[in-house]
């Protein structure tokens, strides 16, 4: 009898497809519906972000960082912020650094849901999409409220942020969270306890504690992987000690440890957490100006530093070299989805082509973040 | 153990391989030689008091006179990080791979190799990451010159603002 012939087929995937979460690109060697390897192509969205920042100065750096990772813009806006302010040696107003929380953590719910959202939508269920997208909304009006913009803020400023809170918006703040709290609810109840759901997620994109932190992989993705690592909470920044919350990891309740499965209920339960700071924020935030007194022509004095942030996608590193001019010498950021890429030829060896939208949903990988 | 014990303990190690100790305020870090890039680095790694699992940040810098590789090191076992840097020449900078340490190396790698253009000896993928691959120069470099044109795609554009004032007239 004779065996049946297979061959090896490349496939492309992207960089115009609807799963890749912005213009990523996949070259695929595949056997049948087996991938071989996933090699990923980035670069699409390079804009050289790093090179502009020389050229326009510290404080006119601040819109671009936005455009880091506009999903979460209030994390790259206080990356910048507080490297700045590290290397001048710049105290935040109290009122100022939770100012920053409050938009910072609104910003990871928001952030998380359009994750959560897009993923169930990649894995095939429409309906939880709206439903995220419906709270997100409600979110981006509120930060629009307080910053004016709803996607690329510049809300936050070296020395604080640039506008107080107005007027009764810590009151609609609070009541969107009575709104907000029982939503887990019905979200958890729609999709994440589906047992298609969990069968499509499930032992898929196993990645070890170990090959983990080889790999830098950061925040939930991290976290997922059953090592509690918290910047928030480990090397609290800003006013982060201040705040009782807890730092959810991977169970493998559904599967293995580590899997796709951990890394969505991760960023649930996380929903949850970022909620509770919130409300504590919005209660105790104290009076005071929100701006410190920085020089319009802002030079900090020569040296380098390096700063860590908790953004929504993980501890984001800024590198800044000031050579005590008015403009920066070198900065670098080190993201989340960069290190996340960089798994993803390791990860995809042997899984169905269909696997391969799961672990990039699963990783909330953004590719502007990765390009810079 | 705080990252200026990590450094005096290579400096016990290694001798006169760390070039140098910097104490400062914000993130003190220490200068080692380019050829002992690796070894200082698998120590680092081994060894049960330093236990760096991870290399978190690796970034290019151009000095104009020298380039700089520096290298942020991170342990979630211990929970400390160190900050290393290697000085290179400016002219052909290369320097040994840390990737078989670290596997987060092989991206960053690549795009200090792409940016700032220092190569990475027996790295095994190292080609540009961000840019195309027909690229001209590497744009971080202080020196570099933006081409006026790429594939015919003028880089330049007429300030709008200018346009504007022409127009009015």
């Amino acid at each position: 009898m004779n065996t049946l012939h297979t061959e090896e087929m490349t496939l492309n995937m992207g960089p115009q497809h609807p799963s890749t979460h912005g213009v990523l690109r996949f070259v695929v060697r595949a056997d049948g519906e087996i991938m071989r390897e996933a090699v990923p192509d980035v670069g699409y969205l390079h804009r050289s972000i790093e090179k502009i920042a020389e050229k326009v100065g510290y404080h006119g750096f601040m819109p671009y960082t936005d455009r880091v990772d506009y999903v979460c813009a209030m994390f790259t806006n206080q990356g910048w912020a507080s490297a700045c302010e590290k290397l001048a040696g710049i105290e935040v107003p109290k009122r100022g650094e939770y100012c920053r929380v409050i938009a910072a953590e609104f910003n990871r719910l928001a952030s998380h849901l359009l994750s959560v959202g897009t993923m169930a939508m990649d894995i095939g269920a429409m309906t939880p999409f709206t439903h995220a997208l419906r709270e997100r909304e409600m979110i981006n009006d509120l930060i629009e409220e307080l910053c004016g913009a709803r996607l690329t803020f510049n809300y936050m400023r070296i020395g604080g942020v640039a506008f107080d809170l107005p007027p009764g918006w810590r009151e609609k703040a609070l009541a969107y969270l009575d709104h907000f709290e029982p939503i887990f609810d019905e979200y958890n109840a729609l999709i994440s306890y589906n047992k298609i759901y969990i069968e499509r997620l499930a032992n898929v994109g196993v990645i070890s504690a170990a090959d983990a932190i080889n790999y830098n992989l950061v925040g939930p993705n991290l976290r997922a992987c059953g090592i509690k690592w918290d910047i928030r909470k480990d090397v609290p920044y800003s006013v982060y000690r201040d705040f009782d919350f807890d730092v959810p990891v991977g169970e493998g309740r559904w599967g293995k440890l580590g899997d796709a499965m951990d890394r969505y209920m991760v960023r649930i339960r996380e929903l949850a957490e970022s909620a509770r700071i919130l409300r504590q924020a919005l209660t105790r935030i104290p009076s005071g100006p929100v701006l410190a007194k920085v020089p319009r022509n802002f030079k900090p004095p020569a040296g380098e530093c390096q700063v860590r942030i908790e953004s929504a996608r993980g501890d984001m590193g800024w590198y800044v070299v000031s050579d005590g001019t008015a403009y920066p010498w070198r900065v670098h950021v080190r993201t989340g989805s960069f290190a996340a890429m960089g798994i993803m030829q390791k990860l995809s060896r042997g899984l169905m082509i269909a696997d391969l939208v799961t672990i990039i949903a699963s990783l909330d990988v953004i590719a502007p973040e990765i390009d810079r | 153990m705080e990252a200026l014990a990590i450094y005096q303990r290579l400096k016990d190690q290694f001798g006169d391989q760390i070039l140098e100790i910097v104490d400062r305020k914000t993130d003190p870090y220490c200068v080692i030689a380019p050829d002992a890039v690796v070894e200082v680095a698998r120590f680092m790694r081994d060894d049960p008091e330093i236990a760096m699992d991870c290399l978190s940040n690796q970034s290019g810098v151009d000095y104009k006179d020298r380039m700089e590789v520096v290298y942020h090191l991170f342990s979630y076992a211990k929970r400390h990080g160190a900050v290393l840097k290697v000085k290179l020449p400016r002219e052909n900078p290369a320097v040994e791979t840390v990737e078989k340490l670290w596997s987060s190396a092989n991206w960053m790698e690549r795009e200090i190799f792409d940016l700032i253009g220092v190569n990475f000896t027996g790295h095994s993928d190292l080609r540009r990451i961000l840019l195309p691959e027909d690229w001209v120069g590497h744009p971080l470099r202080k020196d570099f010159v933006e081409p006026l044109e790429y594939h015919g795609i003028s880089t330049v554009r007429e300030s709008p603002i200018i346009r504007l004032e022409s127009k009015r007239k």
